[in-house]
């Protein structure tokens, strides 16, 4: 496996914390650090209801008083009703805490229209990625003569491609198409497969809807072709749906995989095996550290899924706030509740923020010489194209770095700016790519977009 | 709150084909028995097994209203402190809830040692947030801390940040330095060996990767001591099929209870390096040490005390958790190894591996660095701190020995003392009857047992062939964490039924 990218800009990163932190000068006086999907680094700041929820979780004390909203301590009894011994210390049963699984499933109904969504083929587990990891084990066959392929989405966030590979599987890449907002094109699919004759025996396709790092949301229509195709071509669909709530293109709309493939009709719809993956990390709610996740599975093997519930059960369970998180994120505050306004204020405020971002984001890009940014219609990143010139290409070769890894060096240095190369997450060779993270705050985007032009501007100057 | 089936009306929804609704699937799946991983058709657990199952089902009953011979199901097969009652520390959930709703830091509820803890470890995270993600080896300065704590605990020895590794739960851990470790094909695929009776999380990882299980016994009379002689025997057999390269050790021992002497800990050291063997070393127990006599002796600290010929040579990691101990945060799923004398590039490897679940749940990171930065004899929080962390474990001490002398008086049960941990590890006599009738029932004698135990009294143990035992023996495993009254009648109902069961069987 070759190095990781961001190893190096990650290294340097602290470094250059330490140093601002000693009173070296520097043209910047911090960090603006959006190489991860993570709001609240970026500074968006976490939902107040979750949070009060969670500390009188954690220190039931909190419940004897007035300090806290009448809801926020219902909320908590009822939570630590579901916990063993009333602790969030306690372990729980293996698929989650029985009650928020319930919530879970729920929740899925009501977000597919009515699609029912059984409790017992629902996994919680320690953040989305985690539940990918087990269901990939169980899909690659380690022992098998021929190796696992997984159709994988060219560019797509490296933590998948690193789980397939250090399974023993074989990352088959289907390109999406840049030019077109980086759609999905079921050409690219079958292209894909071509190349993986001789090579390995793909089993599994996995898309991810809003796209990470590319932003594009699926048409119906899109999704509708993919779900064809691995019915046609007997692969297991691996759906990553983590960023359903995020979605900012006006005519942009997020529809499951398994509302798709309802709506499909049988024989599809009790045919095609599909898991699905979501989270508490994204969305308004932004926990990436508290690992809440969990995976939905459709038309398992019966036989198949009594092993998997034993893999789980290795894990022993989901952290117990994790869990908690997602109860919160499937059962925020209702119009009528005390803690509502509030939390009506703060989610308008982050969808306001994340749609005015994307929009600004791409514009900014699309008007500088040497960028262009495809809509970001949904996810948490910009990735725009960087047209290097030559010159820098080949000073990037003599230092021994890829060329946009050399780009967000130099950002880094000049601009105080730390994103992430194009080259983690694959691209076609010969382009270049950046990635950063839009969910921050107004003014923390502006600054970026205000330092990111003048470096940009300086160094296609100075390579030119 | 009723969670009913939704199978019937999905069916009249979709509309389902005939065949569909019988069944019969008119094609084929893509995972299949056949076509799935079978390195994980062999993984078992036994402590979440069909038993657990089945007193899970039993509650569903008990709840819906079933009559039986028992009110509540004493699930004393896991070791989960806080669902058998034990209170969590004051001082670490104080620091928790600071750190999870920072607004509290204005509020004159909560004691100043706790605040500084708090906006220290805030200060540490992405945007001051516990929500951020951290670096995927944990956040720096905890595993500054982390390394602090293991220099003070082995006496002065130094620790590196860089070798610290926070992770999900040990079990994280471990099974992720198992990836790292477990490799070759054929005869040359990776032995490892684990001590038998054994943590069954082990037995699960070899068997999901596919790595050779090399057993060693550990003397059941001579109080589940290890014995090198042991160890040698069980390694020269399996160089003939495998490539033996790792050792694990569990220490205070799961299930045993044993905690092994100062003299074992070296000979295991020096006959890792003789054997060239990389050593596992779990300490999650470190500090459940009840027996008169008895001390922990990290393994690092035993290694680098026997010089530098072995210090600087041996290849080790050591785990710890956030779930055992006095703290029994099993849900937090908090954790981190140490690895000695790695090498670089397999380091780089590490690191890459770790990548891939992002990062361990910064609750855990946070509460991990309490536990190595407790509150000190000057500060507010010191005195409530230190009284409960100590009647927790003189409960445990007592609960310890009351196990091992109750058993020891039922005719038919053998307990050795509980020296350490969490779990009483008995031998019970089955008549052969009894073995015969498990035979016929399709279950492993000692399964059987405990499933009459589960249905009769409703106490849910988990049978010693989960642990691995001498062929012939039978054993269970019962967690000595009910609170001391309740563990009284524990062992008095499984006393009167180890009888009855007995006397059935004649």
């Amino acid at each position: 496996m070759k190095q990781l990218e961001y190893v190096v800009l990650a290294r340097r990163v602290s470094q250059i914390k330490e140093e601002l932190r000693q009173g070296v000068r520097k043209p910047y006086k911090e960090v603006i650090d959006v190489s991860w999907g993570d709001p609240h680094r970026a500074g968006l700041k976490p939902l107040t209801f979750v949070r009060q929820v969670l500390s009188t979780c954690l220190y039931p004390e909190l419940m004897n008083s007035n300090r806290l909203p009448a809801d926020v301590r219902q909320r908590a009894q009822r939570l630590l009703g579901g916990c063993a011994g009333g602790s969030v210390g306690s372990y729980t049963a293996t698929e989650g805490i029985p009650e928020i699984v319930h919530s879970v499933s729920e929740f899925i109904t009501r977000r597919d229209g009515g699609v029912p969504s059984d409790p017992e083929n629902i996994y919680i587990s320690p953040g989305s990625q985690w539940a990918l990891t087990n269901i990939l084990n169980v899909l690659v066959n380690r022992e098998a003569s021929t190796r696992t392929g997984v159709l994988t989405p060219m560019p797509c966030h490296s933590a998948t491609t690193l789980g397939i590979m250090g399974l023993g599987g074989v990352v088959v890449p289907y390109y999406l198409s840049e030019e077109q907002g980086w759609e999905l094109q079921v050409e690219d699919l079958h292209q894909a497969l071509e190349s993986a004759k001789g090579v390995c025996n793909p089993v599994a396709l996995y898309v991810i809807n809003p796209g990470n790092p590319s932003g594009q949301v699926q048409s119906r229509k899109s999704m509708q072709e993919v779900i064809r195709f691995v019915s046609e071509r007997r692969l297991f669909l691996l759906a990553d749906e983590v960023y359903q709530d995020c979605i900012y293109g006006e005519n942009s709309e997020f529809v499951s995989y398994k509302k798709v493939l309802t709506e499909m009709g049988p024989p599809l719809s009790d045919t095609v095996e599909l898991a699905s993956f979501h989270s508490a990390s994204k969305g308004f709610m932004g926990e990436c550290g508290l690992r809440g996740g969990y995976v939905e599975l459709v038309n398992l093997d019966p036989a198949v899924l009594k092993y998997i519930k034993t893999l789980f059960s290795t894990d022993s369970c989901a952290p117990v706030l994790g869990q908690l998180a997602l109860d919160l994120m499937m059962n925020p505050p209702q119009p009528g509740d005390p803690s509502y306004p509030l939390y009506d204020m703060e989610t308008q405020h982050i969808r306001t923020t994340l749609v005015h971002n994307a929009k600004r984001a791409v514009s900014v890009l699309n008007s500088l010489q040497g960028f262009c940014c495809q809509p970001v219609e949904g996810g948490a990143f910009a990735f725009p194209r960087v047209y290097l010139p030559p010159k820098a290409i080949q000073k990037a070769k003599e230092v021994g770095m890829q060329p946009d890894t050399f780009y967000c060096i130099r950002l880094l240095e000049e601009a105080g700016l730390l994103f992430s190369a194009g080259c983690e997450y694959g691209q076609k060779e010969g382009t270049h790519h950046i990635r950063f993270c839009i969910m921050a705050p107004e003014d923390v985007m502006e600054e970026l977009l205000k330092r990111l032009t003048s470096f940009h501007t300086q160094f296609m100057k100075e390579f030119s | 709150m009723k969670h009913r089936r939704t199978k019937l009306s999905q069916n009249r929804l979709l509309n389902m084909s005939q065949q569909a609704v019988n069944g019969v699937s008119h094609r084929g799946k893509v995972l299949t028995l056949d076509s799935m991983n079978p390195n994980v058709k062999r993984v078992e657990y036994a402590v979440r097994g069909p038993i657990v199952q089945r007193a899970v089902q039993i509650e569903k009953e008990l709840k819906e209203g079933v009559k039986k011979p028992f009110t509540e199901v004493i699930k004393a097969n896991i070791g989960d402190a806080h669902a058998m009652g034990q209170k969590p520390i004051t001082f670490l959930r104080q620091v928790l809830a600071l750190c999870s709703y920072p607004e509290l830091l204005e509020d004159n509820m909560f004691p100043e040692d706790a605040k500084k803890r708090a906006r220290r470890i805030l200060e540490s995270c992405g945007g001051h947030s516990i929500g951020a993600y951290s670096a995927s080896q944990g956040i720096e300065c905890i595993r500054q801390d982390v390394a602090r704590y293991i220099e003070r605990r082995d006496g002065g020895i130094p620790s590196s940040p860089d070798n610290i590794y926070l992770s999900t739960g040990a079990s994280d851990a471990i099974v992720t330095m198992l990836k790292l470790l477990v490799c070759g094909e054929g005869r040359s695929r990776t032995g490892v060996m684990i001590s038998i009776p054994q943590y069954p999380l082990y037995s699960a990882a070899l068997a999901d990767l596919g790595a050779v299980q090399i057993s060693y016994y550990l003397d059941e009379d001579k109080c589940w001591s290890l014995d090198v002689a042991e160890l040698r025997r069980a390694l020269n057999a399996a160089r003939q099929h495998c490539n033996p390269r790792v050792l694990c050790i569990i220490n205070p021992g799961n299930p045993t209870g044993q905690v092994q002497s100062r003299q074992c800990i070296e000979d295991v050291i020096r006959f890792a390096k003789e054997e060239h063997l990389f050593l596992m070393a779990d300490e999650v127990y470190q500090d459940n040490v009840y027996a008169e006599g008895c001390k922990f002796h990290s393994f690092k600290k035993v290694l680098f005390e026997m010089g530098p010929e072995y210090s600087s040579t041996v290849e080790m990691a050591s785990f710890h958790s956030t779930s055992k101990c006095y703290m029994g945060e099993c849900g937090f799923r908090g954790g981190y190894m140490e690895v000695i004398n790695m090498d670089p590039e397999v380091k780089a490897q590490l690191t890459k591996l770790v990548s891939v679940r992002l990062c361990p749940p910064v609750p855990g990171q946070a509460l991990l660095d309490l536990v190595v930065n407790p509150p000190q004899p000057d500060e507010p929080s010191y005195t409530t701190f230190m009284k409960e962390r100590t009647a927790v474990l003189a409960a445990l001490a007592e609960k310890a020995r009351l196990t091992e002398e109750t058993f020891n008086t039922v005719p038919g049960i053998t307990c050795n003392p509980v020296q350490g941990a969490m779990y009483t590890f008995p031998r019970i006599t089955l008549p052969q009857k009894a073995i015969d009738k498990a035979k016929e029932e399709g279950q492993v004698p000692d399964m059987y047992y405990c499933m009459r135990l589960l249905e009769e009294e409703g106490i849910c143990l988990v049978p010693g062939s989960g642990f691995g035992q001498r062929e012939g023996t039978f054993h269970f495993r019962m967690t000595i964490l009910p609170p001391t009254e309740k563990l009284k009648v524990v062992l008095q109902k499984i006393r009167e039924f180890h009888l009855r069961f007995t006397q059935e069987f004649s």
